[in-house]
C-alpha cells in the first residue's frame, strides 16, 4: 500500500500544527463561528446532535494493521470504544471532545492517517473497489491513480470552497463495484483499441435529494492528463455552481442546467489551456505510485493444500460461510474474504476496539497486513492462503465477524439517522435491528439471493437508498418518523434510481411492507431471477398492491 | 490610515475606493467599480492609478484587454447563506479568478483579497496569486502574517509555484 515519504508526513505534521491553533484560537473566542464552521469541516469534524462527530479519511478504503490499531486505540481513548465504518470508506468516531480532537489528528498522524476534507465543500476521500488488485475482472490496478487524485486534491488552494462537497470514484473492472455512476466524477480507467491506457470520464451522478445518474462527457481521455481534466471540471464547477441554494449546489444541477453536451465542452475548452501543464503526469509519476500497489508475494502452490476440501466436507457452517462470505481470488488457492459488519443486534458498520484489535492481528497473521473497508459498510481480508480460511473463520465467529450474510438482505447499509445524526427525520439503525431479527432463518435469506436495502434517515441519501434495490428513506410528517419505500434502484453497471412505491409508511408498519415487499418477489420470481430482475420484469403494481393492501 | 497585509508585510492602505457617484480625484490611487471602469475605461485606462474591484461571476477572461492598463484588481470574498438552511458557507469563486488572472493572462499587479478575508483563508489565497489582503475588521494582523507559514510544502501547483510536488519525486528518482 501506499506509504508516506518525507514530504506527505512534513504536510499532515503541518496540517495538525495548524488545526491545533485554529482549535486553541476558536476556544479563545478569537475565530468566530462561521470561520471555525468552514475549518474544522475540512478537518471532518462536525457538531452533532450529542456530541461533536470527527469523520477519518480512510483513502480508497486501504488500511495497514497498525493503522487499524490506532483507530481502535482512539476508539477507546477518546471515545465510547467504538467506531463506524461508513458509505464512504472512512471511519467515524460519534464521541470525541472538540478540545480533543487536535490531539486524536496528531496521534493519526503517527500512522499516516488524517481527516482532511472528509468534509466540508471540497474534494472528499476518494474511493475505488473495496477488491482493487485481486479481483479476477479488473484490467489494471486503480488505486495509483486514486492516489495521485489524493494528492492533487489535498489542500488544493483552488477547490477548498467549491459550492459544494465533491466525490470522485474510480473503477478498472468489468464489474463496477465503487458506484461511479453516482459521484460527482466517476473515472472508468479503460484500455483503447490500441492497448493505450486512458480514462472514460462520467460528471453529474449523485445521490441525495436529487438522485442522478452521471453522464460521460469523455469517452477516451489519455492516461498522462487524469489531473488537467479533473482540475477543468472543478474550475467550470467552482465559477458556476450555485450557491444560493444548498440542495441546488451539486455539480449534477449544474451539468443538467447546461446539458451535459455543453458542460462537456465548456471544461474541454477549460482543458485545453491547461492540458500541456505541469500537471501532465509522465509514465515515471505513474510508476512511482505504482511501485506501491505491487502484487503481494504469494505462495505458488496454495492451492495445493489438503486440509481446505475436508473442512468444506466436514463443517456445514464453515461451508455455508465460504459460499457466501468469500470470492475467487485473481491467484489460484487464495480467497477475498468479506468480514461482515451486520452481525444481529449491531448498528450496520460499528466495530469495537477489541474487534479492531482482533482484525489487526488476523490481518498480520492471514491477510499480508492489510484491511479494506467497502462502500457497504463491511470489511475486507482481501488476500487469504485458503489452507488459513478455517482457523481464520474460527477467530472470527466468537467476535461476532463472521455472520455469513454478505449480499443478502441483512447486509443492509444504513446511515446514522435520528440516533446521531442532528439532520435525520426518522431512525434507521432500529428499522435495519428489526429486520435483521425478521430475517433471521438463514435458509430463508439464501433463498432471497442478492437483495440489498439501503437506508437514510434524510433526503440526504448518506444510506444511498435512492440505489437501494428497496430504499428506505426517513421523512418527518407532523414530528412522526415515517417512511418512503423506492424499489429497483442499484449502483452497479444497471445503474438506476429506485422508483417511489406509494405513500410514506408509518414507523410501526415499515418492517412488516419490507417483508411484504420479499414476500411479493418470492410469489413472482421465476427460476432463480434476482430481486431487481423480477422488479424490473413486473414492474411497480403487484409490489404496490401488497403493501398497500390493508386486507391482507 | 487603514492597514493592509501586501506582500506578506503589514503596511498602510494607499489606495482608496472611490463611490460610483463620487467625481474622480484629479490624482491619487483609487479603486473603482466594474460598471464604472466600464463606463469610463478610456480615461481611467490613461491614468494608469486606477484600479477595479469585480464581481465574484465575472469570467476574467472579459478583462483581458484592459490588464495592461490596470495596476490592482480586487476580489471579494464573502460567507453567504444559502437557501433553505444550514450554516454559512465561504464563497470561493475568488481563488478561480487569481489563479486564471495570474497563470493564464500573466496578470502582474496587486490582486487584493477584498470582504470576508479572515486568518486562516490566507494561505490559499496567497497560493493563488492574492498578493494584498484587507484583513476584515477584528482580525489580529500580526497573526495574520503567520497565515503564510501554514505549510511549507504543497501537493500540486498554483500561481506561487507552477511545479507539483511529484515532479519532486520524478527528479529525486533518478
Ligand atoms: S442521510 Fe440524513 S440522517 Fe442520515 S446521516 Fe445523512 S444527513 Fe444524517
Amino acid at each position: 500500500m501506499y506509504r508516506y515519504d518525507t514530504f506527505d508526513q512534513q504536510l499532515v505534521n503541518e496540517r495538525v500544527a495548524a488545526f491545533r491553533d485554529q482549535t486553541r484560537r476558536y476556544l479563545a473566542g478569537r475565530i468566530t463561528d462561521d470561520e471555525f464552521r468552514a475549518l474544522r469541516l475540512r478537518n471532518g469534524l462536525y457538531l452533532q446532535r450529542f456530541a461533536p462527530m470527527l469523520r477519518i479519511s480512510i483513502p480508497y478504503g486501504l488500511l495497514s494493521s497498525r493503522q487499524m490499531r490506532c483507530l481502535a486505540h482512539i476508539a477507546r481513548r477518546y471515545d465510547k470504544d467504538y467506531g463506524h465504518f461508513t458509505t464512504r470508506q472512512n471511519i467515524q468516531f460519534n464521541w470525541p471532545k472538540l478540545e480533543e480532537t487536535p490531539d486524536i489528528l496528531a496521534e493519526l498522524a503517527e500512522v499516516e492517517m488524517h481527516a482532511i476534507q472528509t468534509s466540508g465543500n471540497a474534494v472528499r476521500n476518494i474511493t475505488t473497489d473495496p477488491l482493487a488488485g485481486v479481483a479476477k475482472d479488473e484490467w489494471v490496478d486503480p488505486r495509483p491513480y486514486c492516489e495521485i487524485t489524493r494528492q492533487w486534491a489535498s489542500f488544493h488552494p483552488e477547490f477548498n470552497f467549491l459550492p459544494r462537497k465533491f466525490k470522485i470514484a474510480f473503477s478498472a473492472s468489468t464489474t463496477d463495484r465503487a458506484a461511479t455512476m453516482v459521484h460527482d466524477i466517476g473515472v472508468h480507467i479503460v484500455r483503447n483499441a490500441r492497448g493505450e491506457i486512458g480514462y472514460t470520464v462520467y460528471v453529474g451522478g449523485g445521490l441525495g435529494r436529487t438522485p442522478m445518474i452521471g453522464h460521460k462527457i469523455r469517452e477516451f481521455l489519455p492516461e498522462a492528463d487524469l489531473l488537467s481534466y479533473c482540475e477543468a471540471i472543478l474550475r467550470v464547477y467552482n465559477r458556476l455552481g450555485r450557491r444560493d441554494n444548498i440542495h441546488k449546489a451539486r455539480i449534477k444541477i449544474l451539468v443538467k442546467a447546461l446539458g451535459p453536451a455543453q458542460f462537456a465542452e465548456q471544461v474541454e475548452a477549460e482543458w485545453k489551456q491547461i492540458k500541456d501543464t505541469p500537471l501532465k503526469l509522465e509514465r515515471k509519476d505513474l510508476d512511482y505510485f505504482r511501485a506501491f500497489f505491487q502484487p503481494h508475494p504469494y505462495e505458488a502452490k496454495a492451492d495445493d493444500d489438503a486440509t481446505f476440501t475436508p473442512a468444506l466436507e466436514s463443517d456445514a457452517s464453515f461451508a455455508t460461510w465460504i459460499r457466501h462470505n468469500t470470492r475467487e481470488h485473481r491467484v489460484p488457492g487464495y480467497r477475498i474474504v468479506f468480514i461482515s459488519l451486520k452481525a444481529r443486534g449491531v448498528a450496520p458498520g460499528d466495530c469495537t476496539s477489541a474487534q479492531m484489535d482482533a482484525l489487526a492481528g488476523l490481518a498480520d497473521l492471514y491477510s499480508f497486513g492489510e484491511i479494506r473497508t467497502t462502500h457497504d459498510q463491511n470489511l475486507v481480508l482481501a488476500d487469504v492462503k485458503q489452507a488459513d480460511l478455517y482457523a481464520l473463520w474460527q477467530a472470527l465467529t466468537p467476535l461476532h465477524l463472521a455472520t455469513p450474510n454478505i449480499g443478502t438482505l441483512t447486509d443492509l447499509i444504513c446511515c446514522p439517522g435520528l440516533d446521531f445524526c442532528s439532520l435525520a427525520n426518522a431512525g434507521s439503525i432500529g428499522i435495519a435491528q428489526e429486520l435483521s431479527e425478521r430475517f433471521d432463518k438463514l435458509d430463508y435469506l439464501y433463498d432471497l439471493g442478492e437483495l440489498q436495502i439501503k437506508m437514510s434517515g434524510c433526503m440526504n441519501g448518506c444510506g444511498h437508498h435512492s440505489v437501494g434495490h428497496i430504499g428506505v428513506l426517513g421523512v418527518d410528517k407532523e414530528g412522526e418518523e415515517w417512511y418512503q419505500l423506492t424499489l429497483g434502484g442499484s449502483a452497479s453497471n444497471d445503474a438506476a434510481l429506485g422508483d417511489r412505491l406509494g405513500p410514506a409508511i408509518a414507523r410501526d408498519r415499515v418492517v412488516e411492507a419490507i417483508t411484504r415487499l420479499v414476500e411479493t418477489y418470492l410469489a413472482q420470481r421465476q427460476e432463480d431471477e434476482r430481486f431487481l430482475d423480477t422488479y424490473r420484469r413486473v414492474g411497480l403494481e403487484p409490489f404496490k398492491q401488497n403493501v398497500y393492501d390493508t386486507n391482507h | 490610515m487603514t492597514q493592509i497585509i501586501r506582500d506578506q508585510r503589514i503596511v498602510t492602505d494607499d489606495w482608496c475606493r472611490l463611490d460610483d457617484a463620487a467625481p474622480l480625484p484629479a490624482a491619487g490611487r483609487v479603486i473603482v467599480s466594474l460598471a464604472r471602469w466600464r463606463a469610463e475605461t478610456p480615461v481611467l485606462k490613461a491614468r494608469g492609478d486606477v484600479g477595479v474591484a469585480i464581481p465574484s461571476e465575472l469570467d476574467v477572461a472579459e478583462l483581458q484587454d484592459d490588464l495592461p492598463h490596470l495596476p490592482l484588481i480586487a476580489l471579494y470574498f464573502v460567507f453567504i447563506q444559502p437557501r433553505p438552511e444550514g450554516g454559512r458557507t465561504f464563497d470561493g469563486r475568488a481563488y478561480s479568478q487569481a489563479r486564471v488572472l495570474r497563470e493564464r493572462h500573466g496578470f502582474r499587479g496587486e490582486i487584493r483579497a477584498t470582504g470576508d478575508v479572515f486568518r486562516d483563508s490566507m494561505f490559499y489565497m496567497h497560493r493563488c496569486g492574492i498578493n494584498a489582503f484587507e484583513v476584515k475588521p477584528g482580525q489580529d494582523l500580526d497573526d495574520a502574517l503567520n497565515a503564510f507559514k501554514d505549510f511549507t510544502l504543497h501537493y500540486q501547483g498554483a500561481a506561487d509555484d507552477p511545479i507539483p510536488l511529484f515532479h519532486r519525486r520524478r527528479q529525486a528518482d533518478t
